[in-house]
C-alpha cells in the first residue's frame, strides 16, 4: 500500500542502513515515551526534557560517526546519549538515580555522561557544554599534530537549541572552531522554541545557519523531521571536518511534541502549529520511506518494532532492581 | 644553585613539565608571540611552537571551557589568566565544568587543568586589576587552590599542580614575579596541601599567604626586637586548608593572628577561624584576630589603595595588642 510520506530520497542508505536507522529512531521514541511514565509514577524526578518528535537529527547524526567521535549535548540529551551507543539500561538507571546508572546516579537526566563511549555530557545551563565540545575538537587536532599518535581524525559533535545561539559562548566558539579549523559541527536543533521564548522575540535574525557567515563557516538549514536530509549534509559535514576544512554548523528545523520539561505545561505553543509538526512525524515518515523502496519487509520492521520494545523493558526492570549508591559513598569522585 | 626571579620560575616549571609531558600545554592571552603579560610565558612558543603555547582571542569563558573540554579528553592544559581578574568571566566554566563534572560525570572524566595568573593588589592598578578571587572560588567544591609567595615554592607548586589530576587554581601576585631567589638546579616539586613554617616560634601563630608573607615578615622583625617569638605559617594551599599544621602551632602558641590581602568579609581568615573554633577552640586563650582588606574596591589613588590593604605596622600594632605588651 503506498502511504503518503513527506521526505524524498536525499540520500543512498543501504537496507542495512535503513534497520540501524530505524531501530535507533524508535529506541529514542519509545525510550521518551517511557520516561514520561516513569515520571509520572514517581521513579523519575526533578527538570526531565524529552527530545519526543525530534529523533531523525540524532539518528540522522550521531548514526554516522564512528565510536571514537565525541558527542557534546545539553539538558536534552537522553537521546543523543542513546544514539551514541550507550545501553538503555544505563541511561534509564541514571535517570533513576541509581549506582549502575551511566553518571553513578551523581548526574541525573541532564547531566549523562559516558568516557566510554566519548558523551562529553549533559549541561544544565544554557550553551555551557559548547566550549567543551570545542575542547575535545581541539585535543583532536593536537593528538594528531603534537602526539602523531592517531590515524583518523575524530571529530566533535554540538548540539544545541535555537535559545543557545545568542549566547556569548556560541559566538565565541564558533570564532574558536574556525580560527583553527577544529573538527566540529555544531548542530542547532531549532524546535523554535525556548521554554516559553518564540524564536521570533528572541532572534534579530532568525536564520541561524546565517549566523555561521559572521566566521566564515559553511552553514546549512535542514529539514530535520527528514531523516534522509540529514544524513546528507551530516555526511559531508563529517568529510569535511575529518579532512582538516574546519567546521559546519546544521540547523535542523525540527519541533518537540512534548512540552520544554515534564514539568511545563506547554501552553503558550498552539494547537494548530502543533498538529502540522505531528502531522510530519519523522518515524513514521521514515517507515512510510522503507515500505515504498522496498527496503525492509513489514516483517523485519515489526522484528524492530519488538526488539526495542523488549530493550526498552528490560532497561526499566534493570532501572527498577538496581541499588542506590551507598551513603558512605558521597563524596566519592570528588578528587582523584 | 641559580638565583633567579619568581616569573623565572614559574616558567621553569612550566618547560620542564612540558618538554616531559607532551599533552602539557598553555592556553591563555598574550601567552605565546608577547611571552605573557608578566613575562611567565616567554620565548616558550619558539621551543614548543604555537599549538602547545596557544594564543587565544579574548573570550576567557569559551577558552577555559575549551581547556576543560580538552582536559576531560586526555590533555593538561595550563590555563593563563592574564591577570586572575579576568577569571570572573569565566565562572560558569570554572564552577560548574572544572568543579562539577568529575563529581557530577559519577567519574566519567577527570578535569587535569591549572589555571595560573596574577592576581592580588598591585601599584594603582584601578579596582578591577587589583582583585583577589581566591575567596570567591574557596566555596566551590571539586577545586584545589594554591598561592605561591616564593619563587622557590612557585615553582614546586606549580610542578605540582600541572601533575595534579584535579583543577588546580594557582595565585600568583602581581608585586612578586620580580623577587629573586636562589632555587635548586635539581628537579623538585612541593605537595599542594600543606603550609609551609617560615619562621618556627612559640608566643602566637600568624597566618598568612602570598605577599602579605612579606609584610608579616617585617613586621615579625620588629616584634623580636620586642623579644616576641611569633611562628609563622604561610598557608600555601587555600584550598584544602592545611588545619593540621595550623592546628599543630596553635596548641603551642594558644594564640594566633591571620594577615590576608583578600577582603575581609567571607575571607580565608573567616574560615580558618570557624574550622579552628570547631577543632581546637579550647586551645584558644583569646580569640583569633584577623587582618584583612578592607570592603572597597581598590581606589586608584595611591594613598587610598595603600589603606585599603593591610601593612607592617598594624600587624606589629595588633599583636602587641594581643599579646598584652
Amino acid at each position: 500500500m503506498f502511504q503518503k510520506s513527506t521526505i524524498t530520497s536525499n540520500a543512498i542508505i543501504t537496507n542495512e542502513e535503513a534497520k540501524i536507522f530505524y531501530e535507533d529512531m524508535l529506541l529514542g521514541r519509545m525510550f521518551e515515551d517511557t520516561c514520561a511514565k516513569m515520571y509520572y509514577q514517581g521513579k523519575m524526578f526533578g527538570f526531565v526534557h524529552l527530545y519526543t518528535g525530534q529523533e531523525a537529527v540524532s539518528t540522522g547524526i550521531i548514526k554516522n560517526l564512528k565510536p571514537y567521535d565525541y558527542v557534546c549535548s545539553n539538558y536534552r540529551d537522553h537521546v543523543h546519549a542513546l544514539s551514541k551507543g550507550i545501553p538503555p539500561r544505563e541511561v534509564m538507571a541514571e535517570l533513576f538515580g541509581k549506582e549502575t546508572g551511566c553518571s553513578k546516579g551523581r548526574g541525573g537526566s541532564m547531566h549523562i555522561f559516558s568516557s566510554k563511549y566519548n558523551f562529553l555530557g549533559g549541561f544544565a545551563f544554557i550553551a555551557e557544554g559548547i566550549p567543551i565540545a570545542l575542547g575535545a575538537a581541539f585535543r583532536n587536532i593536537y593528538y594528531k599534530q603534537i602526539l602523531h599518535n592517531i590515524d583518523d581524525l575524530p571529530i566533535s559533535i554540538c548540539f544545541i537549541g535555537d535559545g543557545a545561539t545568542n549566547n556569548g559562548q556560541f559566538f565565541e566558539c564558533l570564532n574558536m572552531a574556525s580560527l583553527w579549523k577544529l573538527p566540529i559541527i555544531f548542530v542547532v536543533e531549532n524546535n523554535q522554541w525556548a521554554i516559553g521564548m518564540a524564536n521570533q522575540r528572541a532572534s534579530s535574525v532568525q536564520e541561524i545557519y546565517k549566523k555561521a557567515d559572521a566566521f566564515n563557516i559553511p552553514g546549512l538549514e535542514v529539514d530535520g523531521m527528514n531523516i534522509l536530509e540529514v544524513i546528507k549534509v551530516s555526511r559531508e559535514a563529517i568529510y569535511r571536518a575529518r579532512n582538516g576544512q574546519g567546521p559546519t554548523l546544521i540547523e535542523a528545523l525540527t519541533y518537540r511534541f512534548r512540552g520544554h520539561s515534564l514539568a511545563d505545561p506547554d501552553e503558550l505553543r498552539s494547537i494548530e502549529e502543533k498538529n502540522f509538526w505531528i502531522a510530519r512525524d519523522p518515524i513514521i515518515n521514515f517507515v512510510n520511506y522503507i515500505k515504498n523502496h522496498n527496503l525492509l519487509s513489514d516483517d523485519e520492521i515489526k522484528k524492530i518494532e519488538k526488539k526495542v520494545k523488549l530493550r526498552i523493558e528490560e532497561a526499566v526492570k534493570f532501572a527498577i532492581d538496581s541499588p542506590e549508591p551507598k551513603l558512605q559513598d558521597l563524596a566519592k569522585y570528588l578528587f582523584y | 644553585m641559580n638565583k633567579i626571579f619568581m616569573f623565572e620560575a614559574l616558567r621553569s616549571a612550566i618547560d620542564e613539565e612540558m618538554s616531559k609531558d607532551e599533552t602539557v600545554l598553555v592556553i591563555g592571552e598574550d601567552v605565546g608571540h608577547y611571552g605573557g603579560s608578566y613575562k611567565v610565558t616567554k620565548d616558550l612558543h619558539l621551543k614548543y611552537g604555537d599549538l602547545r603555547i596557544l594564543d587565544t582571542p579574548i573570550a576567557e569563558n569559551s577558552f577555559t571551557g575549551m581547556a576543560i573540554g580538552a582536559a576531560m579528553t586526555g590533555l593538561r592544559p595550563i590555563v593563563e589568566g592574564m591577570n586572575m581578574g579576568f577569571l570572573l568571566l569565566a565562572f560558569n566554566q570554572i564552577a560548574n565544568n572544572a568543579g562539577m563534572l568529575p563529581y557530577t560525570s559519577g567519574g566519567n572524566y577527570q578535569i587535569p587543568i591549572v589555571i595560573r595568573g596574577p592576581g592580588g593588589v598591585g601599584r594603582q592598578l584601578g579596582a578591577e586589576h587589583s582583585q583577589r578571587l581566591e575567596t570567591y572560588f574557596q566555596a566551590v567544591p571539586g577545586l584545589k587552590i594554591v598561592a605561591c609567595s616564593t619563587p622557590y615554592n612557585a615553582k614546586g607548586l606549580l610542578k605540582s599542580a600541572i601533575r595534579d589530576n584535579n583543577p588546580v587554581l594557582f595565585f600568583e601576585h602581581v608585586l612578586l614575579y620580580n623577587m629573586k631567589q636562589e632555587i635548586p638546579d635539581y628537579e623538585y616539586t612541593l605537595p599542594l596541601d600543606k603550609a609551609e613554617i617560615v619562621k618556627e616560634g612559640k608566643d602566637i601563630t600568624i597566618i598568612t599567604y602570598s605577599r602579605m608573607r612579606y609584610h608579616v615578615l617585617k613586621a615579625v622583625d620588629r616584634l623580636i626586637e620586642k623579644n616576641v617569638d611569633p611562628e609563622v605559617i604561610d598557608l600555601i594551599s587555600l584550598k584544602p586548608i592545611d588545619m593540621d599544621t595550623i592546628i599543630k602551632s596553635i596548641q603551642k602558641t594558644h594564640k594566633a593572628c591571620i594577615v590576608e590581602e583578600c577582603m575581609r568579609t567571607g575571607g580565608i581568615a573567616s574560615e580558618i577561624i570557624a574550622r579552628v573554633n570547631e577543632l581546637i577552640f579550647d586551645y584558644l586563650d583569646s580569640p583569633i584576630i584577623r587582618l584583612s582588606s578592607q570592603d572597597i574596591p581598590t581606589p586608584y589613588n595611591g594613598l587610598l589603595e595603600q589603606n585599603t590593604i593591610v601593612n607592617s605596622e598594624q600587624i606589629i600594632n595588633a599583636i602587641i595588642k594581643q599579646l598584652n605588651i
